[in-house]
């Protein structure tokens, strides 16, 4: 029967990957003055669970590299090694290199032979230091089958064996029966059982075993295979075996001498045995791996699948409010069939119990797809140790609320602009350790990263005790670029913010660490394309905050909406400032830069509803008659003039571009409850077009 | 009122029809009679309200709810330049499944009436010179007569490409 | 049909056995390590154990040592799965009452071939 193990590679890959992680954790948090040794086991685990399992799986290259990881963890906790920072190092680089292998194998691309090649040295060398030199096994196998082919000149006619278990035998749960039955297929078997050892029935214990054996197989079988069958118990039992050879005359059995004389077995004897029997399964062993190995290295492994883990628990809850909702609706239907107009109160108490069901069966669906944010956060810790090291800083990571919550989507796109703020405080924020303690600080410098739920939104701010940002500076360098006018008046908060703005950099040199021109603009363009946004606070020579504020779900969102004559769109909620009547001494007219409007002391652009959407059944075109709701996109601030303000909502997200197209300002759609398609605003699309 | 017709696209009904005959969905618009692939039909509506989309071409009427999917409505009298004609409660609208890649949209379509749904032996079909003919004929995949009426075959999915519809333009 | 408990704490290796063991017709119940298989054996009657080594929460040679001290488990046979390809391991197992083990890479047949031999 064949398998097709492809099947279980899934699997292998997922706890593998966690396998990994878990090493990795496991080795940052080692405390090298005072080892646990329950860590070092857990270490030790994980790299064994992946060698046995790319071994199984037929993955060679992994097993091979995993292996020499495992003996050097073997040696640590074991205590036969000391285990010391560079080997620590080294064990980190392996598990990256690990990591790299099975995403590439898993993937189907190319694995970096190099880099293994690389990695190993390195682990090999580690090996050879402090540790005196063990004879390998190696020696022994050439040895053993030297003495396995001296015996093979002959051609065997068969074996005599005397076999006799010790008393506990039956106790290990194996059964002579069984034996007899294997050595019966390799030939024609005779046994004669000696009933000397059976004591009378009084001191017998049918648990033990006062039975022994003189058994006769006749065939040309060899060695090994009468050694495997006996393999297991050869420590629990006495045996002695004969081969039988074939001579020119066709009589074998004169040959034999009519009793064997039972010969308890000598240790020596049997560590021989074990030995013969060790490498030659070893080798067996070694054949079906290369051989398996070559097939699956050979053919790509299946591309991995996007998947997500989900707690049970989740599932059950909504399996019931599926039933709940069944329920519901069939009450309803029944009470549609035959309608009468007295049951009315009953239609609208499975109507509220209906959308109370719905609700409920879509918070708990949202839900489902939320992983704990410690799914980002933990990288960090390996980020915050290698980085560190190399600029030659002492840094403590925090973690807080990796507990917290968020959609996977956030998860995936979150990760890349959180390591870019993480690095910018290492590199940029922390001081070196000489000028922290020049200036009172302790020496080790500490970045908190923390993750809260706030009112629909899901928080996590980057915080670092270093040097703070210079509003001077910011200040001064934004002139220079021209990004600002000598004379504008800001806020600390609007200084602060000036990082954000494109071709922005106070970093002298761009560090490969933190530059690289994937700016703090970007960044924050990521976050608001997500529909959140990032607020930076900060003290000179205390430290800053970095926030970043998302929606807990992408596809929903709290909408105001607002009617421009006959047409209702949806603004995201979050995305408003305030609304106003806008009197005309607040209004500004300059010829060819359009209407603005004053709002604490700033002027900003008005941009006409009913113009850029072209809607005939504007209510009013006077700027005073209508409202003006101030509104931010993408660091853009201006008054959008429509004719009112409706009702706030959570909409459904749904993608015009499905079937139909992207349009300028428009960044979806959403069903309202009349059944009528309402488009959500997008601000710096609207900004765009009432620039044209 | 609305009538759904139930069948998928795919290859394998695309194949079976092989080389006999071709379904196809009549319907005028103006004095002129076209026809679609009954394959690509996936329902056909009465005209409702729709949703209107800022700064699109007049003959995108706007869009609709179709069980939770937003679905754009095309003239295709306006299109076509044929002329504006009033909706009526007889107005139809011919839901299409259009094709793109390996993307299928939902698009509706507002004809004047909707005629029969005609077999025609694929060997009857003729291609489509340009004699003039209102519509342009970069998408008429072929001419048929039946019964003594000349019907004008649309291709579905480069009606799609027509309207710029195939996220291709776009500034 | 014979009932065989496997442990092992990898899920991918725990799913091939029970998968391969499954398939030859045999009832396979999983435990994740030696503390959850020690419970569910107290529980259930199994007709063969097949584990793994190294586990958290009780490793195989203990949870072989402690089943070995049931009533019913005195002579059920008791397979361990090791990479250990020194003896160290195997003799740690034969002295907590192992019947025999499987060296690890295997492949389903030998795993099979191996249970074949134990259950008959």
């Amino acid at each position: 029967m064949s398998i097709d193990m492809a099947q279980f590679h899934q699997v292998f890959f997922e706890e593998s990957f966690e396998g990994l992680d878990a090493m990795e954790s496991g080795l940052l948090n080692l405390d090298l003055g005072d080892v646990n040794v329950e860590d070092i086991n857990t270490i030790f685990r994980a790299a064994h669970s992946i060698k046995g399992g790319s071994g199984t799986f037929g993955f060679t290259a992994v097993s091979d590299f995993t292996h020499v990881m495992e003996t050097l963890l073997d040696e640590m906790r074991d205590g036969r090694r000391k285990i010391t920072q560079p080997a620590v190092d080294v064990l980190l680089g392996s598990v990256d290199c690990l990591r790299d292998m099975l995403q590439s194998i898993q993937n189907g691309s190319e694995v970096d032979q190099s880099d293994v090649a690389e990695h190993k040295l390195a682990l090999d060398s580690e090996l050879n230091n402090a540790v005196p030199n063990i004879p390998s096994a190696g020696k022994q196998t050439a040895k053993a089958s030297e003495v396995l082919s001296a015996d093979d000149v002959k051609q065997i006619a068969g074996w005599v064996i005397a076999f006799s278990p010790h008393l506990h035998l039956l106790k290990t749960g194996n059964e002579p029966v069984r034996m007899f039955r294997e050595l019966a297929s390799l030939g024609k078997l005779t046994t004669t059982a000696d009933l000397q050892g059976v004591p009378n029935l009084y001191d017998l214990d049918p648990e033990e075993c006062h039975l022994s054996w003189k058994l006769e197989v006749s065939g040309d079988i060899p060695e090994t295979e009468i050694d495997e069958i006996f393999d297991w118990v050869e420590d629990d039992c006495d045996l002695a075996k004969q081969p039988i050879y074939k001579t020119s005359t066709s009589s074998t059995q004169a040959e034999v001498s009519a009793d064997i004389a039972i010969k308890p077995v000598t240790n020596s004897v049997a560590r021989e045995i074990s030995a013969e029997f060790t490498s030659t399964e070893e080798s067996e062993a070694n054949a079906v791996d290369r051989k398996n190995g070559k097939k699956e290295d050979a053919k790509a492994a299946p591309k991995g699948s996007s998947s997500i883990r989900v707690d049970t628990s989740k599932i059950d809850t909504l399996i019931n409010m599926v039933g709940e909702l069944v329920i519901t609706q069939s009450m309803l239907s029944l009470l549609g069939e035959h309608f009468e107009l007295n049951k009315l109160d009953q239609l609208k108490n499975g109507l509220s119990q209906l959308e109370r069901h719905t609700r409920e069966l879509q918070e708990s669906v949202m839900n489902i797809r939320m992983l704990p944010i410690s799914f980002v956060f933990s990288r960090f810790p390996r980020l915050a140790h290698d980085i560190s090291s190399k600029l030659g800083k002492k840094i403590e990571l925090k973690l807080v609320g990796e507990n917290t919550e968020v959609d996977k989507t956030v998860v995936e796109l979150l990760s890349d602009p959180l390591v870019h703020l993480v690095r910018n405080s290492l590199d940029h924020g922390i001081e070196m350790p000489d000028v922290r303690l020049a200036a009172g600080k302790p020496e080790t410098g500490t970045v908190t990263l923390e993750a809260y739920h706030r009112g629909g939104n899901i928080v996590i701010e980057v915080t670092d005790d270093g040097k703070g940002l210079d509003k001077d500076k910011l200040r001064a360098k934004a002139i220079e670029k021209g990004l600002i006018d000598p004379d504008a008046i800001l806020s600390d908060k609007q200084t602060y913010e000036l990082i954000f703005m494109p071709g922005f950099s106070t970093a002298e040199k761009l560090t490969d660490i933190s530059g690289r021109g994937v700016g703090m603009d970007v960044v924050r363009r990521n976050i608001q394309a997500l529909g959140g946004n990032i607020e930076i606070l900060s003290e000179l020579g205390k430290g800053s905050t970095i926030s970043i504020h998302l929606p807990l779900t992408l596809a929903i969102l709290d909408g105001q909406s607002i009617a421009v004559g006959d047409e209702t769109y949806i603004l995201p909620l979050g995305s408003i400032i305030e609304s106003l009547h806008v009197k005309e001494d607040r209004l500004n007219r300059v010829a060819g830069k359009g209407e603005t409007f004053l709002l604490r002391g700033q002027y900003l652009p008005i941009i006409r509803m009913h113009q850029i959407f072209n809607v005939p059944t504007a209510k009013t075109t006077k700027l005073t008659e209508g409202l003006i709701v101030v509104v931010e996109g993408q660091g853009l601030r201006c008054g959008l003039f429509v004719d009112d303000l409706l009702g706030q909502q959570q909409v459904v997200i749904k993608s015009l571009e499905a079937n139909y197209r992207r349009i300028e300002g428009v960044s979806g759609a959403t069903i309202l409850g009349d059944g009528s398609v309402a488009l959500i605003l997008d601000i710096p699309g609207l900004v765009r077009l009432s620039n044209q | 009122m609305s009538e759904i017709i139930e069948h998928s696209i795919t290859d394998q009904q695309d194949a079976k029809r092989l080389d006999t005959s071709l379904q196809f969905l009549s319907f005028t618009l103006g004095q002129e009679e076209y026809g679609v692939d009954i394959l690509r039909v996936q329902e056909i509506r009465s005209w409702e309200p729709v949703s209107r989309i800022p700064n699109v071409p007049a003959y995108e009427k706007g869009v609709v709810n179709l069980r939770g999917a937003i679905v754009p409505i095309i003239d295709l009298r306006e299109r076509f330049q044929l002329g504006h004609s009033d909706y009526s409660p007889l107005t139809v609208v011919v839901v299409l499944q259009a094709r793109m890649a390996d993307k299928t949209r939902i698009i509706g379509v507002v004809v004047d009436s909707v005629s029969d749904v005609v077999d025609v032996n694929k060997k009857s079909i003729q291609s489509a010179p340009n004699f003039g003919a209102k519509v342009s004929t970069e998408f008429i995949n072929g001419l048929v007569s039946v019964n003594g009426r000349m019907v004008m075959l649309l291709d579905v999915d480069k009606l799609l490409k027509l309207d710029g519809l195939d996220g291709e333009d776009e500034s | 049909m014979a009932t065989i408990l496997a442990v092992d704490d990898s899920a991918s290796m725990r799913q091939m056995v029970a998968f391969t063991l499954k398939g030859a017709g045999y009832n396979v119940v999983e435990a994740v390590d030696g503390a959850d298989a020690l419970n569910k054996a107290k529980a259930q009657a199994f007709d063969c154990v097949v584990t793994d080594v190294n586990m958290p929460n009780k490793d195989g040679i203990e949870l072989i040592r402690d089943l070995r001290a049931l009533p019913n488990y005195k002579f059920t046979p008791m397979l361990m799965l090791t990479t250990e390809a020194g003896t160290d391991k195997k003799q740690q197992g034969k002295d907590a009452g192992a019947t025999g083990w499987i060296v690890k890479p295997f492949n389903p047949d030998q795993l099979l071939k191996t249970i074949k031999k134990v259950m008959g």
